[in-house]
């Protein structure tokens, strides 16, 4: 069984988002924590607020890549950080549920702004491991 | 980079044969050393570009090319609708239009040194920079339809700055043909509260002294000499300008397909020109231009404002403001004929030489300030535009050093901390709301900016006319 965990990888400007586990739900879920880890240390967030996110698209890797950038737009519109993801896929349609908190700058130290999550380095498969993996580059 | 893959044309002027699917060459302006460091991915994205419907004369890459998205950052390409050309939102950026201003102050380092951390805490308070940080002014719906066709024009009317900046920025402050309509609401729900930010990352206000001069007449020109003061300011269009880019991008990946384009990477998505997705993309772009010249603009006034309470009276005029990531409809001529093309230029300067129509007079004789940005541990730039680019690569530069380490490995390496502590004991302030924020833009993450530079002055893309350096730095 694949333990579910995300990591960065290094882009020349900017920088890289990639979540694993043992189905496409918890790669983008673990995706997801390493977005809000390129802002700020997901482990200083209290999920003490839950919003819902939704969209659609016509294949996983581009509903991957709006699933990171609807919550780009929560993160900037409501001035939210987040901590915790439960996301759920049918037919390229995506509901989510994230739990966070409104950013306080002098507890979180946000580091960076994200600008928008890319199609470069863009992929959504389940490797021979079994394990799942969600990534694409994020322009900060 | 392997050099056996190009041809050296001239010292500084490497190309890449068409090959495969490409309609055009590609060349990159470097010397060696450059093009040895420079990533991988620069080949293959320039290469790329090169294969796009309706390009004209080559794809080009400037000194500080590096890994972008579809386009290298600092490709420069032009398309010709008449040829099928397309528009492409990854050619221009998620930042449209970011960009560097600088304002001269008139005062002498001695005068800056005597007032230094007061007036570095008076701008960090009251220029909102970092993540989340919120400006002042909060835009209706009709007031940000405004902002949006009017630019910088739309700020001065609202009191930011004074009439005669205005042609000292390129557009005279105003892009035409903006659109707001195809802005969409989100994008515009996302700047509401961001007027006047300078956002984070790579974006900074510097307060920077003039430490050498290289070209004595231009640089009298320009008003500036050796221990004179400078402002200069890097953002652009903040939230709004990212929205729009994230959702084109998107539409255009998906268009291009109907349009028959096939797209060697998904991340050059665009649309031709003529097509309905080409010009709202087109109308919403210039928006986004208009909303970064306005952002410049406002920060300006806050910067005015804030240097009015230590210097009394003083007026901080405006030198050039630079857009680094633009796609313009602009006259060249090609092979003898004067053509109508759309000039992309992500992560590069428009460079025009003297005598251009576009400058204003006070600056034509010169040539256009070329603003580039360096970090804030070494020193920024101010170069001139050159007649001789015309021919080179659309009258385009390089726009800053760019990074030669991840974020990532930044954060592991330094502690910002250390970073400000060691800056501070060179004499630069730096105020930042976030440490790890500094860490990653720890002046060792960046290139050598003087190679960048030294090689646009050998290439002839533009003139070195000064070297300015940071004595406050106010950090997103």
């Amino acid at each position: 069984m694949t333990t579910a965990s995300w990591e960065h990888f290094p882009h020349d400007a900017d920088i890289g988002v990639r979540g694993i586990g043992a189905t496409r739900e918890q790669a983008f879920e673990q995706a997801a924590v390493a977005l809000m880890a390129i802002i700020t240390e997901p482990a200083k967030v209290a999920p003490k607020e839950m919003i819902e996110i939704r969209c659609s698209a016509p294949n996983d890797e581009l509903l991957f890549v709006d699933w990171l950038n609807e919550l780009i737009y929560e993160i900037a519109t409501r001035q939210m950080l987040f901590s915790r993801f439960e996301v759920h896929i049918q037919d390229h349609e995506l509901y989510a549920k994230a739990w966070g908190e409104s950013m306080d700058v002098t507890r979180h130290q946000p580091a960076v702004e994200t600008k928008g999550a890319t199609y470069t380095a863009l992929r959504v498969a389940q490797d021979p491991d079994g394990a799942w993996r969600a990534q694409c580059v994020v322009d900060v | 980079m392997d050099i056996n893959l190009f041809t050296l044309q001239s010292e500084c002027q490497w190309c890449i044969e068409p090959h495969g699917n490409m309609r055009v060459p590609a060349i990159i302006y470097a010397n060696e050393a450059l093009i040895r460091d420079m990533d991988d991915k620069v080949h293959e994205q320039i290469s790329n570009v090169a294969t796009l419907p309706g390009i004209v004369g080559a794809a080009y890459a400037m000194p500080d090319a590096h890994w972008g998205y579809g386009f290298p950052i600092g490709g420069v390409a032009a398309f010709d609708p008449a040829e099928g050309g397309v528009i492409s939102a990854g050619g221009v950026g998620f930042d449209i239009s970011c960009g560097v201003r600088t304002l001269l102050t008139g005062l002498t380092r001695q005068q800056i040194e005597e007032v230094k951390s007061p007036l570095a805490d008076l701008l960090f308070q009251r220029i909102p920079a970092g993540v989340g940080s919120t400006g002042r002014i909060v835009l209706s719906s009709q007031e940000m339809d405004a902002m949006l066709e009017g630019g910088a024009q739309w700020a001065v009317a609202q009191g930011y700055g004074r009439a005669e900046d205005l042609e000292r920025i390129e557009e005279h402050g105003r892009m035409e043909g903006a659109i707001p309509a195809n802005v969409s609401d989100q994008a515009k729900k996302r700047q509401r509260k961001e007027m006047g930010t300078l956002g984070s990352g790579n974006h900074y206000l510097e307060v920077q002294h003039v430490t050498a001069i290289y070209d004595e007449e231009i640089a009298k020109g320009y008003g500036i000499q050796v221990g004179d003061v400078v402002v200069s300011i890097h953002c652009g269009s903040r939230g709004l300008g990212h929205q729009i880019g994230t959702e084109f991008l998107k539409q255009m990946a998906i268009a291009a397909g109907q349009y028959g384009i096939s797209l060697p990477d998904r991340e050059l998505a665009c649309a031709p020109i003529d097509s309905p997705v080409g010009q709202t993309y087109l109308g919403a772009m210039r928006a986004g231009i208009n909303c970064a010249l306005a952002n410049r603009q406002i920060i300006t006034h806050l910067v005015r404002e804030a240097f009015n309470e230590l210097f009394p009276g003083i007026e901080l005029p405006l030198l050039y403001d630079v857009s680094h990531n633009t796609c313009k409809v602009e006259d060249h001529v090609v092979d003898g004929r004067k053509r109508r093309l759309f000039v992309h230029r992500k992560g590069a300067t428009r460079a025009f030489g003297p005598g251009h129509p576009d400058l204003p007079e006070a600056l034509r004789p010169y040539g256009q300030p070329v603003l580039i940005g360096g970090t804030m541990g070494t020193a920024s730039y101010i170069l001139s535009g050159t007649r001789e680019n015309e021919a080179l690569s659309f009258s385009s530069a390089c726009h800053g050093a760019g990074r030669s380490m991840s974020r990532h490995q930044a954060t592991r390496t330094w502690r910002g901390r250390e970073v400000i502590d060691e800056l501070a004991s060179r004499g630069i302030l730096i105020r930042s709301p976030s440490y790890r924020g500094v860490a990653e833009e720890a002046p060792g993450a960046y290139k050598d900016v003087s190679a960048v530079v030294e090689a646009a002055h050998q290439a002839n893309l533009a003139r070195k006319v000064a070297r300015v350096e940071p004595l406050v730095c106010i950090k997103g």
